[in-house]
């Protein structure tokens, strides 16, 4: 056991091996620290971190080092002692912050981080009001081109090194350096090898200044402007952890939400890039149904009654002749709704588990330069759809086994086919050519997809889905890791969310609340019990806790 | 809790027979008038208040707020850096901005987009305030009418314009004068003091 006393409280560490800036954090003190990032190697570069350090003696009394540590290179042991608002601590810290700013360009009114930026807000809680600065600042030229997806405004920076050890340790790659010394440090790549690597906008979030920006982001949106929910990236079946920032109904960034149970801190560009299919004008906007070769804008009170009578008088005649597909984008609320409705038409209707996406292989990280291998610290996985387990789990409960779309359509002949889609468009091929035929054979075709796919010219109805930003629900991971998804745009003006169009075909009232319906499938799917204790990092399904 | 020892009860005046029937307080009103009014007809020129609007444009007091106007820079471009600070200080949320690189070399920024509603604004001024670049001033063009919704709307070209015609006037000189970026990022001393003092 042991106890170390921050500002005078006792915190217990217990055995753990911690430092002081994560003693801090437990005890409810943050000490500023720009360097130091939990996932990276420390190395004590930045000294914003100086604390007053010493220890209880055994009789009692306290005796202080003379001089000040850094925190994050100081591990935490029994009996120490620190002071982080001491006369000796601040002048530290106000110290260190105006040598950080005496080349810093102040241009806080253009630069994109302005709003989260740890310099501004540690030079208001930790620094001087006015800088004693009387040469000429530094103005070393941008590097717009140091990726494809990056910008480097090299004035601003402040040499914490964050990106350069996560390049180093993280990716693996090593793209990044510090070229020059002193004063004139810049950040730099070798000519003719770019920052390119898919974990590369990582060093983004990392940057505590604005010296790294994004260009997909770059003078987008100001960042305060920006309303933020967690969810969970749908780009592969990782399922990383995220923060959706969007405003008025535009998503504008995705950002890796810190998530020891999913994937850790960063995510990938694949993921963090590929949300703009959300905003997409190309969207399915309204539902339609065609009447002879015209397409037909109708309400929805006329579509889900529409189809609730075709598919009765397909399951009256022939039960398993109706088809359900249940994509790997549905989320597990949805699956379970949609798998409801149609078993509730006859028990003999069939559902198949929709095509899984997959492109390429496992993309492990850290990448070796040398060929060496290395621990596994980041997966992007070749499975790029979110939910794949969740919704083979109901398929697992509601059909006894789980049939892929291909295997069900070359079994009998199916009347009618419900056809859930949600694939973005980096997947567009996803219903491929013989699948696309056997489905259009097909003479009631229900298409729910976000763009048009390959059998929306024989589909009957055709309904706009949600994207995975304007709907709630559950993703089950690789690993079986069930994380929410929250909803932060309201999506087409006509459109309705995958979810509400089965709770409404089920007959059932109301607005769709996914978290409330967990009670309903832990008792009924019994594996999905652990959602009724699913936290803001969600509940792994297959270790049951 | 107030104490009772704090409260100070005020009792209404009680009416006195003067006060009762009135003339009197109706005799010393009209007094009042018919001083105004000798004043206006015997005073002169000096004593008259009405205006001949249009005819004679009244002279308005150098921190009326009236129309905006984007400032432009010595080449004549947009001063402003689209850093959203106005947008952002505005209590009406009339200002609506879309940035983009700026095709100059000695900015990072500009704004591809500038647009006041001149009817949702409420004449505040803290646009002007908020900015780092003193790149958006209210004029004391006062008397701003149109004929649609959409006329009010005003955009950059719009903006720059009305800059144009109030320098061109010569009532309106530039009021403030700060630094290239900001007053932050200009040596401490000068970049205050040009920006505090007003220029006329």
């Amino acid at each position: 056991m042991a106890t170390v006393y921050i500002n005078d409280k006792a915190v217990d560490i217990g055995d753990k091996r911690l430092n002081l800036v994560q003693v801090a954090e437990l005890a409810g003190v943050t000490i500023p620290h720009y360097c130091y990032h939990p996932a990276l190697s420390v190395v004590a570069s930045c000294r914003m971190c100086l604390v007053e350090l010493g220890e209880k003696t055994p009789d009692g009394s306290v005796q202080m080092q003379p001089r000040v540590v850094p925190a994050c290179q100081t591990p935490a042991k029994d009996g120490a002692v620190v002071q982080t608002a001491t006369s000796k601590s601040k002048t530290a810290q106000g110290q260190t912050l105006e040598a950080l700013l005496l080349n810093h360009p102040l241009d806080c009114p253009v630069c994109d981080k302005a709003g989260e930026c740890k310099l501004q807000d540690y030079s208001y809680q930790f620094g001087f009001a006015e800088s004693r600065m009387v040469d000429e600042k530094n103005t070393p030229p941008n590097k717009p081109d140091l990726g494809p997806n990056i910008n480097l405004f090299t004035d601003r920076c402040i040499m914490c090194s964050r990106c350069v050890r996560f390049t180093r340790e993280i990716s693996g790659t090593s793209e990044l350096h510090i070229v020059n010394r002193g004063t004139h440090s810049e950040i730099d790549v070798f000519p003719g090898d770019p920052l390119n690597n898919k974990l590369a906008t990582n060093v983004v979030d990392l940057c505590p200044v604005g010296a790294l920006a994004s260009k997909d982001f770059l003078y987008s949106h100001r960042v305060w402007n920006l309303k933020t929910v967690d969810s969970v990236c749908p780009g592969c079946s990782t399922g990383c952890s995220i923060h959706i920032d969007a405003n008025k109904d535009v998503v504008y960034r995705l950002r890796p939400r810190e998530n020891p149970l999913a994937q850790g801190y960063f995510m990938c560009d694949d993921g963090r890039l590929g949300y703009h299919y959300a905003n997409s004008k190309n969207r399915l906007s309204a539902p339609k149904i065609r009447s002879g070769q015209e397409w037909k804008e109708t309400g929805w009170k006329e579509i889900v009654s529409g189809i609730d009578n075709d598919l009765r008088a397909v399951a009256a005649v022939n039960p398993k002749g109706v088809l359900g597909v249940l994509s790997p984008f549905l989320t597990v609320e949805e699956g379970f709704l949609l798998a409801q409705y149609l078993k509730s038409l006859s028990k003999d209707a069939r559902l198949a588990l929709g095509p899984i996406p997959v492109t390429g292989e496992d993309d492990n990280y850290p990448k070796t330069r040398n060929g060496q291998p290395a621990k596994v610290q980041f997966t992007i996985r070749q499975e790029k759809c979110p939910n794949r387990k969740g919704i083979e789990a109901i398929l697992q409960h509601f059909e006894g086994k789980i049939v892929h779309l291909r295997d069900s359509l070359q079994g009998e002949k199916a009347e009618a086919v419900f056809l859930t889609g949600g694939y973005p468009p980096s997947t567009q091929s996803w219903l491929e050519p013989n699948l696309a035929k056997g489905i259009s054979k097909t003479p009631l075709i229900i298409n729910q997809d976000l763009f048009e796919n390959a059998v929306a010219g024989q589909s009957k109805y055709l309904l706009p889905a949600a994207a995975f930003a304007e709907k709630e629900g559950t993703f089950v991971n690789h690993a079986g890791l069930a994380q929410g998804i929250k909803r932060i745009c309201s999506g087409p003006r006509k459109g309705r969310t995958d979810g509400q169009v089965y709770l409404d075909l089920l007959g059932r009232k109301g607005l769709l609340h996914a978290f409330s319906l967990h009670k309903e499938i832990a008792s009924a799917v019994p594996c999905f019990a652990p959602l009724l204790t699913m936290g803001p990092q969600g509940v792994n399904l297959e270790k049951g806790s | 809790m107030i104490k009772p020892e704090e409260i100070t009860w005020v009792k209404p005046p009680t009416f006195g027979l003067m006060d009762q029937i009135y003339l009197p307080a109706i005799i010393s009103g009209l007094g009042t008038t018919l001083g105004h009014f000798a004043k206006t007809v015997f005073g002169g020129p000096q004593a008259k208040v009405t205006q001949y609007f249009p005819e004679e444009r009244p002279e308005l007091p150098a921190n009326y707020r009236g129309v905006h106007r984007l400032n432009r820079d010595e080449e004549g471009r947009v001063k402003c850096v689209a850093c959203y600070m106005c947008s952002t200080a505005c209590p009406a949320h009339c200002i609506d901005i879309v940035a983009a690189p700026s095709p100059w070399p000695d900015r990072e920024k500009y704004p591809e987009v500038f647009v006041i509603d001149e009817l949702r604004c409420i004449y505040c001024g803290m646009c002007e305030q908020a900015c780092p670049v003193d790149a958006i001033e209210l004029t004391s063009l006062f008397d701003l009418t149109g004929l649609s919704r959409e006329e009010m709307i005003f955009n950059k070209e719009k903006l720059l314009s009305v800059f144009d015609q109030t320098v061109a006037m010569g009532k309106d000189p530039v009021r403030t004068k700060a630094g290239r970026l900001s007053v932050a990022s200009e040596p401490a001393g000068d970049g205050l003091t040009d920006s505090s003092s007003v220029q006329s």
